[in-house]
């Protein structure tokens, strides 16, 4: 199962639930890594998967804890489907397509929170409610993480505390998260007592 | 105070629209400016109709940017509890009134890519506002307005004049329909859409826009109405240890008022919570006519809404 349970934290948190298929007219799905899992899932609980995959459009590309499952996606027979080399090519791509598609379409992020988030973000810059877009987790649970002193954006952030990868602070990573930004916020751990670093553990995988 | 600091104005215009509207030009009684507002808000009018004390919801149509008076257009209900008879009977330039301050429960979302605007007859008002807002901001907007026939199109023209193709008429005793799902199907993602107009119009907009797919979050609806008459019913307040007789053309809401409870409203139409009120006993049935409890709360009998709810049977205590 690459479904994963997050324990309860602050509101600003974000959850995530199980992509339902809904009725409209053209379905936008974007994956990433074991993401596809859902996707599969989805057409799966599909009344008519055969309608509803002619009239989708799969973006897809690999985790990155590396597993790719677009031999999976591209077997399902969407009416487009497209394996992207990475996060950002599959976001270039998606903000091309966002220009041609019309309200009536159901959107489905699935995979992990930085390209989830980050789809999401763009979306919701079209004016799109992000609360009717829906959601689900799978795979890694590395982080998306800002440090809010140098507001440069940290990748696939795995231990806690970590290093900015801009300014060179050492980050406590905190829930704390903006939908605006696609990123959790990372605070300097010794701002008050320099060179106290904890040592890193790794709590994202 | 319940309702809000108000406002004195006085009446600046009174203009006959067409046979069933009429508008009304509101200024300051000292000069100054009103506050400002947004497109989509309304004001609350206060009206002394003999006696009773009537408080009436209407969308500001005026441009949200001039300060120096408020419009509203009220079209004459023949068969309502009188306050738009009131308004068009009694209501001169030069009297003296009392409005609330504006208050907004169908705001722009100002995040929306494109605004999609459906209006039915009177329902053409918090419209006008806000087509004003965009084109002064820059907004997208496409405006698609229905009325029975071009004589009963208040406004039709000036909307034309002002805003060209992006407003499209329709006339329904020429058989002209509103293409609805054909609308809903071709605007791009991250429109949002908003429609006032009477209940059959909100109905029909609400599960167009649900078959074609649409957003929940990108449909937005005037929802308060005036609250309609029924059967006088009698309701007892527990805290303020009176009951009293609601009239068949008065609300629990403002039968209250008249016994001199200080009862909280902001919108009297149903639509923005402030009155909702505790019931602590109820044999017999509440006729729920809000846009607030959920239907849950409507179910069990254990909240109501006194601005436009009402209530038959045996007894109905509150906690007011
Ligand atoms: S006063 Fe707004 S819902 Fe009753």
């Amino acid at each position: 199962m690459t479904k994963t349970e997050f324990p309860p934290s602050i509101r600003s948190r974000p959850v995530y639930g199980e992509l339902e298929p809904r009725a409209g007219i053209f379905h936008l799905i974007v994956a990433d890594g074991e993401g596809a899992d859902a996707v599969i899932a989805l057409f799966a609980k599909a009344a008519d998967a055969a309608s509803m995959l002619a009239k989708s459009h799969i973006l897809y590309t690999a985790g990155p804890n590396g597993t790719d499952e677009w031999d999976r996606i591209a077997a399902l027979g969407a009416a487009q489907a497209q394996k992207a080399a990475s996060v950002p090519t599959l976001l270039f791509r998606l903000a091309r397509v966002l220009q041609d598609v019309q309200m009536g379409t159901q959107i489905y992020l699935t995979g992990t929170e930085g390209l989830m988030g980050q789809a999401e973000r763009d979306i919701m810059a079209l004016g799109f409610p992000h609360s009717d877009i829906q959601k689900e987790h799978r795979g890694s649970t590395v982080r998306r993480v800002q440090c809010v002193h140098c507001k440069g954006v940290t990748e696939n952030v795995r231990t806690d505390p970590f290093q900015c990868s801009h300014c060179g602070l050492h980050l406590f990573v905190r829930d704390h998260y903006s939908r605006r930004l696609a990123a959790f916020q990372g605070v300097n751990i010794d701002a008050e007592d320099r060179g106290q670093v904890p040592p890193p553990v790794e709590r994202f995988r | 105070m319940s309702g809000g600091p108000k406002l004195n104005v006085r009446v600046a215009e009174v203009v006959k629209v067409n046979d069933l509207i009429t508008r009304f030009r509101f200024v300051a009684r000292d000069g100054g400016l009103l506050p400002a507002f947004s497109g989509g808000a309304h004001t609350v009018v206060e009206m002394d109709d003999n006696g009773t004390r009537r408080l009436n919801p209407y969308s500001l149509m005026s441009d949200p940017e001039d300060r120096t008076g408020y419009e509203i257009s009220v079209r004459r209900d023949d068969a309502g509890r009188g306050g738009s008879l009131y308004m068009h009977r009694h209501v001169r330039p030069g009297m003296d009134m009392v409005l609330s301050h504006p208050v907004n429960l169908f705001p722009l979302d100002n995040r929306a890519r494109k605004h999609l605007f459906i209006a039915g007859g009177i329902g053409i008002t918090p419209f006008l506002a806000m087509t004003r807002q965009l084109a002064r901001f820059g907004g997208r907007f496409e405006l698609h307005y229905a009325t029975r026939n071009p004589a009963l199109c208040a406004y039709g023209d000036s909307l034309k004049a002002a805003h060209g193709d992006r407003v499209h008429l329709y006339f329904d005793e020429q058989g002209d329909t509103l293409p609805l799902a054909d609308l809903l199907s071709r605007q791009p993602l991250g429109t949002h859409l908003y429609c006032c107009g009477p209940k059959g119009m909100l109905n029909w907009v609400r599960s167009a826009a649900a078959t074609a797919g649409w957003a929940t979050h990108a449909v937005h609806f005037e929802e308060f109405t005036a609250p309609a008459t029924g059967a006088p019913f009698a309701v007892t307040l527990e805290r303020s240890g009176k009951t009293l007789t609601v009239g068949s053309t008065q609300s629990l809401l403002e039968a209250m008022e008249a016994a001199g409870v200080d009862a909280p409203y902001l919108c009297r139409g149903g639509a923005c919570g402030q009155c909702e009120t505790d019931v602590v006993r109820c044999d017999g049935r509440i006729d729920h006519r809000d846009h607030w409890l959920t239907p849950e709360d409507m179910a069990t009998n254990t909240k109501i809404m006194p601005c436009v709810s009402r209530f038959e049977g045996r007894t109905l205590v509150i906690d007011r």
